[in-house]
């Protein structure tokens, strides 16, 4: 009998294997961030410049209340820059979803006549894998607006006659892009919409194409119009794919960080573009007595809650609402069924 | 007969003409949208070719004829203090190489041992690497820079490179390609061949999974290249020889300490030129593996 070496066969695990082969990943996740998100945590309880005393709630305390003098600064630093990033997401977002979905609907469009239909594509992807920072640089160059050397954007406003020129002083009125409140943060939607649009797009577009075509092909026998089509097929069925969209982009939008941080002409961020991103970043970057370890530390742990809350909101918000629906109507039944059945003296019919 | 042939014909045309029409429109606003993706790339290159009393005099469609000098400017003149475009690319390469290697050959082993075999920890372990894959950077990143700063790390490259061996997006991506076209005989095949574990992952694995470790690399080597965030909060010390590209193009950002416009946007497109390239090559693939992305839902 081969019992004795059947039962050895068997007994060889390659289980260790598994946990040999996930090793790396999971040490490196460790030390290089789940334990840094933990220290973020206790960093947030310690004290500023350079020291390590437990200050308990103080640094909350101080971003979310304010109180005395220095607190208050804090305080009205963080809400001020929780409001600039949330104007900068949706004045992207908003335009950015409007254009995306709308070139997605018209891309896939199969009885129009486009030529070129990847050469579009490809363009429109372009924006989105050059570096950020050197996008805001160049944009900061193509809007700066000194009166004698206005930037190219004014100088190309100057051409269609909305900036004039002095005759004498040779001074353009020019629109200052970077100083103006509004105008900086048109500048950063207009920058994040371009960046990201065609990224958005293409995403789109892999949903619409996986929808069944002959949901479009009855809808054209029906005689449906375009607006049609996309309001009652694309759009539901579109729902996963573009929640999906709008979480990831709420959470980099809450990152914000490379074109704000850069977008300035004097090395110091603009107030009106500055984001959280940005003020986390700028706190625990300085030095010495300016150092502010801790508040950076409670400012990083309210934005994780706060894209927490943001993500579940948004998962709730576009969940399956015929699902959920079709799942009661069907309990619903069954226990309609069940007592029809107990009716029966309990036999099931 | 003919009357309806008639009718037809005629809803047919307007039809065709509509279709015609609506075609051309959307084709007219597809050339504008391309025009403004491409406009600023566009005056880019045309500043870096001139001088600076040609850009502040006005715009212009044509290149100038300064692009030797602003290239030996950027190369040769005092520039060379805040953006010294030799190191600077070094720099980037070294990071972005090696971090990128590791993301996919890590992710890959990941996913294989999650995928091929059987313990106890491997839902749970799955379930982990989805949800850390929502945890955004700049979260953690006052506890990263502490931490690195207390193991004496900050200005080195190993923060910037060994974390990338923790991918949790790219090993989902990984996983469900394996999902569909890795199939698990393969590895008892091996096995009866007497191929140790390990040898199996590297000769057999890593080459039939090459699509989508392709993929997956071109993303992580974009990322890498273009990060700016992290490598501005570990190299603190301020030297030039040290900084990576997007770091060196934050110095062109106060224009008071340059002057020189056209060298300016020379070192602009310096830093985005091979990037860009990169991308006409390689952009079928790109576009193909953002599409995957978003059908992962």
């Amino acid at each position: 009998m081969a019992s004795a070496a059947q039962r050895r066969i068997k007994s060889i695990s390659y289980a260790k294997y598994g946990y040999i082969f996930i090793l790396p990943f999971f040490l490196v996740y460790f030390f290089f961030q789940l334990w840094p998100l933990i220290n973020t945590f206790i960093v947030s309880f310690q004290g500023n410049a350079g020291s390590s005393d437990f200050v308990g709630m103080d640094n909350y305390n101080a971003i979310l209340f304010g109180g005395s003098r220095a607190t208050n600064a804090i305080h009205n630093r963080f809400t001020s820059s929780l409001a600039n990033t949330f104007i900068l997401w949706i004045g992207n977002f908003i335009p950015q979803i409007a254009l995306s979905l709308s070139l997605a609907v018209w891309f896939t469009e199969a009885n129009l006549k486009i030529p070129g239909k990847e050469f579009f594509k490809i363009v429109m992807y372009l924006p989105n894998i050059i570096t950020a920072a050197s996008v805001a640089v160049l944009f900061l160059q193509l809007c700066g607006q000194s009166e004698t050397n206005p930037g190219a954007l004014n100088m190309l406003l100057s051409k269609i006659g909305i900036v004039h020129r002095d005759a004498v002083s040779g001074k353009y009125d020019s629109i200052p892009f970077i100083q103006g409140v509004w105008q900086s943060r048109g500048v950063v939607m207009f920058i994040q919409t371009w960046m990201w649009f065609g990224n958005t797009m293409i995403m789109l577009m892999s949903g619409i194409q996986g929808i069944n075509p002959s949901l479009f092909e009855a809808a054209s026998i029906d005689g449906a119009t375009a607006g049609q089509v996309f309001r009652k097929i694309t759009l539901p069925l579109l729902t996963p794919i573009m929640s999906y969209t709008l979480v990831t982009s709420m959470i980099g939008g809450l990152q914000m960080f490379d074109i704000p941080f850069l977008y300035n002409k004097d090395g110091k961020p603009g107030e009106s573009v500055q984001t959280i991103a940005v003020m986390i970043f700028e706190y625990f970057h300085s030095v010495g007595k300016e150092q502010k370890m801790g508040y950076a530390g409670a400012a990083s742990v309210l934005l994780f809650f706060i894209t927490l809350a943001l993500g579940i909101l948004s998962l709730y918000i576009s969940r399956d609402k015929d699902e959920i629906a079709k799942k009661k109507q069907r309990k619903k039944v069954e226990k309609q069924l069940k007592q029809e059945s107990k009716q029966f003296g309990g036999f099931s019919i | 007969m003919s009357k309806m042939s008639k009718v037809y014909g005629e809803a047919k045309d307007s039809y065709t003409a509509k279709l015609r029409t609506k075609s051309m429109i959307l084709t007219a606003w597809f050339i504008i949208l391309t025009v403004i993706c491409l406009l600023p790339l566009y005056m880019l290159i045309i500043n870096a070719t001139r001088n600076t009393s040609q850009i502040s005099n006005g715009i212009s469609i044509l290149p100038g004829s300064d692009l030797g000098n602003n290239l030996s400017t950027v190369f040769k003149g005092e520039m060379k203090l805040y953006y010294d475009a030799v190191s600077g690319y070094k720099n980037s390469l070294i990071i972005t190489v090696c971090s990128t290697i590791l993301t996919v050959f890590f992710s890959a082993m990941t996913a294989y041992g999650i995928q091929v075999y059987d313990f106890k920890l491997k839902e749970v372990s799955y379930t982990v690497v989805l949800l850390v894959m929502m945890v955004p950077m700049q979260v953690t990143s006052a506890g990263f820079v502490s931490f690195m700063n207390k193991l004496g790390l900050l200005n080195s490259y190993i923060p910037l490179i060994v974390p990338a061996v923790a991918a949790p997006a790219v090993v989902y991506f990984m996983r469900s390609y394996m999902k569909s076209s890795f199939p698990l005989e393969i590895v008892e095949a091996a096995r009866i061949d007497g191929c140790t574990e390990l040898r199996t992952f590297v000769s057999i694995a890593i080459p039939m999974m090459k699509p989508a470790i392709a993929v997956q690399a071109i993303f992580a080597f974009i990322a890498s290249w273009n990060n700016f965030y992290t490598p501005s909060m570990i190299l603190v010390d301020g030297k030039t020889s040290k900084k990576t590209l997007p770091m060196m193009v934050q110095a062109l950002q106060s224009s008071d300490t340059l002057n020189d416009y056209g060298a300016v946007y020379m070192a602009i497109a310096l830093s985005i030129i091979p990037i860009v390239i990169a991308y006409v090559c390689l952009s079928r693939f790109i576009i193909a593996g953002v599409a995957l992305g978003g059908v992962k839902e």
